[in-house]
């Protein structure tokens, strides 16, 4: 049921009468359907609860949740009122649920998660992975549909936005942003507070000011922003809408939020949301009843992972290709259509309602240094960090800045899986760095990340074992951004080709003499001579993995050898002992490099095979490895 | 695609140069790709040069400019499907099916697209066949997933 609110009173009336109803002891399965969940089939499996709860007889809610993070076990499953938990959840498994968890309260015990060491656990805040975060903007994703307004209000939604039309003055939610120390969670770690505080004092002749919101995370390997976006719509919305009257009111402020062409479920989730807003009179003339008009408008990038880039961000916006272009003049004074504009990350914005509500000092609490003077002076609140790649517990994990790597792999992460050892892990995305096992005890803020050459990013953190090619992984991104190099700056345009071309001489074996000390001289060309920060961070993998792991350069392009066997010119696949003969990779091989005949060892001619890895997958023995 | 078609996408967006990149969103959404003819429409209707609608359709990576076949397969090359091992998913695809990323069968049955990262990273390396998801995939369940692709 949505009703328009003409007041604050309204709205906190309703709010009273949902949480009447909403007891604690209510019966809740909630069903996590976020991305990842999806890929693995969890919409088919809230289809067969809502079948199965409709033929019961039961008094049981059905919630469709977005991403509760542990996307490892997806699809997950959670039934309240007791909080158990359940991974990897079938559709044959929906029926039993129904009657022994809901029905009787009883854990059914496959169900449940086991760790490394074989403990079972059967409540969701006892999971390790759960217990070792701190959980305040992720909180909500498990108690909200985010298809519904009303799941949000009732969890104390648009009640920050309710206080602040009623009691506080726009200059004192500028100031109150500033001295909490907030910083932009896009990558950048810039103080929110100080872009409000510029953009609010930036003259505008007609009183149209832009509350921007970047949802283009483009970060190859980081999502906490699509599930932010996907699971929690209108945290989203209030943080904006808190913005526009810090920022703009009384005025007219215009949002608009940018997401990814490639989070298709983001932009329905948002569009709904805006529309629901829109109804209860929480965006569009006179919210709640004052003077405040503000509304937001969705826009959909096109798959260009410059656009994240503000000022490519604002031409994207305005019709034109996502070129970005020098800030002399600052995006606070003439941004988006020349108008003053405020831009922050979908993560920044989560995080104004909470401080509202929770206060200054909560939030001061959590995190590193002291921002009582300068927002500069320490990195406050929680991040959300997508934890990736060779790690038990893949999935969002949000911890207080200053948590150790060690912290996330290991504690929250449970560390990289049985007989994998942990080599590095890459932070920040393609403008991010790789650290090694001996920076593991690095508190994780802004600075200390920057300082090793690494750097916050928004948030993606990939665990990487043995088995990942430092140098490979350098061409990798160096790869990835010189596609995405708008082109613009011939620095690095050009600049990056080059760097490509020598990386990939390096991994084909044909590095030569002298081939680091280019890399270097050319990625501070790179670095210095760019106009945005994708050249300007561009070399970050390149320097920060020739810093930590250079042996691995050297013995690609003195021995020709990959240690991690994985640049192809420099291994070779070999049969041993064990085979059998069973002739599964002499069938698939596309080359017909495998020879050998039913029952007799086969061998494998090098200079047809093109090292495609088929034949590794098919062997029931494992009886093919790889050297180098 | 039908000019009336076209006209009610440019109406939709009020005829706005500003809107360009959302109406061309929307004629990709109709057609599955962007026929020069239909480019040429928005730059008479928009009264833009072709120049700035082609650099559009060019720059952004989700827009073609070729048909695209009957079934889209988008493998994720994002780095937490790299470190496990999409590259060989393209690969298989390419060795199976003769297209590299960007490229359809000569019967218009099947196209091959990369993308830099979908937000699903634990479960990759992940592609994503005609709108569904499929996570944790090896070369073989990939390659059931596309010989099961009816018509």
């Amino acid at each position: 049921m949505e009703t328009r609110f003409h007041s604050v009173a309204d709205l906190e009336a309703y709010r009273r009468q949902l949480q009447a109803v909403r007891g604690p002891d209510r019966k809740i399965v909630s069903v996590c359907a976020g991305t990842g969940c999806r890929a693995c089939g969890a919409r088919g499996l809230a289809e067969v609860f809502r079948e199965e709860i409709a033929k019961s007889n039961l008094e049981v809610e059905l919630r469709v949740t977005g991403c509760q993070g542990f996307c490892e076990r997806s699809p997950v499953v959670v039934v309240q009122p007791q909080s158990i938990f359940y991974q990897r959840v079938k559709a044959i498994d929906v029926p039993e649920i129904l009657t022994e968890t809901v029905e009787k309260g009883t854990a059914i015990q496959r169900l449940l998660y086991t760790d490394s060491d074989g403990r079972t656990y059967e409540r969701e805040q006892d999971v390790p992975f759960y217990r070792h975060q701190t959980r305040s903007l992720l909180a909500f994703n498990g108690q909200i549909d985010p298809d519904s307004i009303d799941d949000y209000i009732a969890v104390g939604g648009y009640a920050a936005l309710g206080k602040v039309l009623q009691e506080r003055k726009p200059e004192e939610i500028v100031d109150l942003i500033l001295r909490s120390g907030l910083r932009g969670r896009g990558g950048g770690g810039f103080p929110a507070g100080v872009k409000w505080q510029s953009c609010r004092k930036a003259h505008a002749a007609d009183g149209i000011r832009y509350i921007l919101c970047n949802g283009d995370e483009g970060d190859p390997g980081a999502f906490m922003d699509c599930a932010l976006m996907e699971g929690n719509p209108h945290l989203v919305l209030e943080g904006m809408i808190l913005g526009a009257f810090a920022i703009g009111f009384p005025g007219q402020p215009k949002g608009y939020i940018y997401v990814r062409n490639e989070y298709p479920l983001a932009v329905e989730r948002l569009t709904r949301a805006i529309e629901q807003a829109r109804r209860c009179g929480l965006l569009g003339k006179g919210i709640l009843g004052t003077e405040l008009d503000f509304d937001i408008l969705i826009n959909k990038g096109g798959g260009a992972f410059v656009c994240g880039e503000s000022t490519a961000l604002m031409a994207s916006i305005e019709g034109f290709v996502g070129e970005p272009r020098a800030k002399h003049i600052h995006t606070a004074e003439q941004g988006l259509f020349d108008k003053p504009t405020n831009l922050n990350n979908v993560e920044t914005w989560a995080n104004v309602p909470l401080i509202i509500s929770r206060g200054l000092e909560w939030f001061t609490s959590i995190g590193t240094g002291d921002v009582s003077k300068d927002p500069w002076g320490g990195s406050k609140g929680t991040k959300i960090f997508a934890l990736v790649g060779k790690v038990n517990n893949t999935g969002l994990v949000e911890v207080p800045m200053g948590s150790t790597l060690r912290h996330i792999i290991w504690d929250v992460g449970g560390g990289p899986p049985p007989g994998k050892k942990f080599k590095a892990v890459q932070t920040g995305g393609p403008s991010g760095g790789c650290l090694p096992e001996s920076l593991l005890d690095l508190p994780v803020d802004f600075d200390r990340l920057t300082e090793a050459g690494s750097m916050m990013g928004s948030g993606g953190m990939i665990v990487m074992d043995e088995s990942t090619c430092m140098v490979d992984l350098a061409r990798y991104f160096l790869h990835f951004l010189a596609d995405e190099s708008c082109g613009k700056c011939v620095s690095c345009r050009e600049g990056l080709a080059q760097l490509c071309a020598i990386v990939d001489r390096i991994c084909k074996g044909e590095g030569r003499e002298g081939d680091l000390e280019l890399l270097k001289d050319l990625s501070t060309t790179v670095q210095t001579a760019s106009l945005c920060g994708l050249g300007q961070t561009a070399a970050n993998p390149l320097l920060s993995t020739m810093r930590y792991f250079e042996e691995e350069y050297i013995s690609h392009i003195h021995e020709h050898r990959c240690s991690a066997k994985v640049c192809k010119t420099l291994i070779r696949y070999v049969i041993d002992d064990s085979c059998d003969g069973c002739m599964a990779c002499n069938a698939q091989c596309g080359t017909k490099a495998i020879q050998g005949g039913k029952k007799a060892r086969h061998t494998i001619d090098d200079s047809l095979c093109t090292r495609c890895g088929v034949c590794m997958d098919v062997c029931k023995r494992n009886a093919i490895h790889v050297e180098s | 695609m039908e000019n009336a078609e076209l006209e009610s996408i440019l109406a939709s967006h009020g005829h706005r140069p500003s809107e360009l990149l959302a109406t061309l969103q929307d004629i990709q959404g109709n057609e599955n790709w962007l026929p020069r003819e239909s480019l040429a429409h928005v730059a008479a209707g928009l009264n833009v040069p072709l120049s700035r609608v082609y650099g559009m359709a060019t720059f952004f990576s989700s827009f073609s400019l070729k048909p695209r076949g009957k079934h889209v397969c988008t493998i994720c090359m994002g780095t937490a499907c790299h470190v496990r091992g999409a590259q060989r998913l393209v690969e298989h695809v390419e060795r199976e099916h003769g297209i590299g990323p960007g490229e359809t069968t000569a019967d218009l049955r099947l196209t091959l697209e990369t993308v830099n990262c979908v937000g699903a990273c634990a479960m990759g390396p992940l592609a994503i066949i005609d709108g569904e998801y499929h996570g944790q995939l090896s070369t073989q369940t990939l390659g059931r997933l596309l010989k099961k692709l009816k018509g």
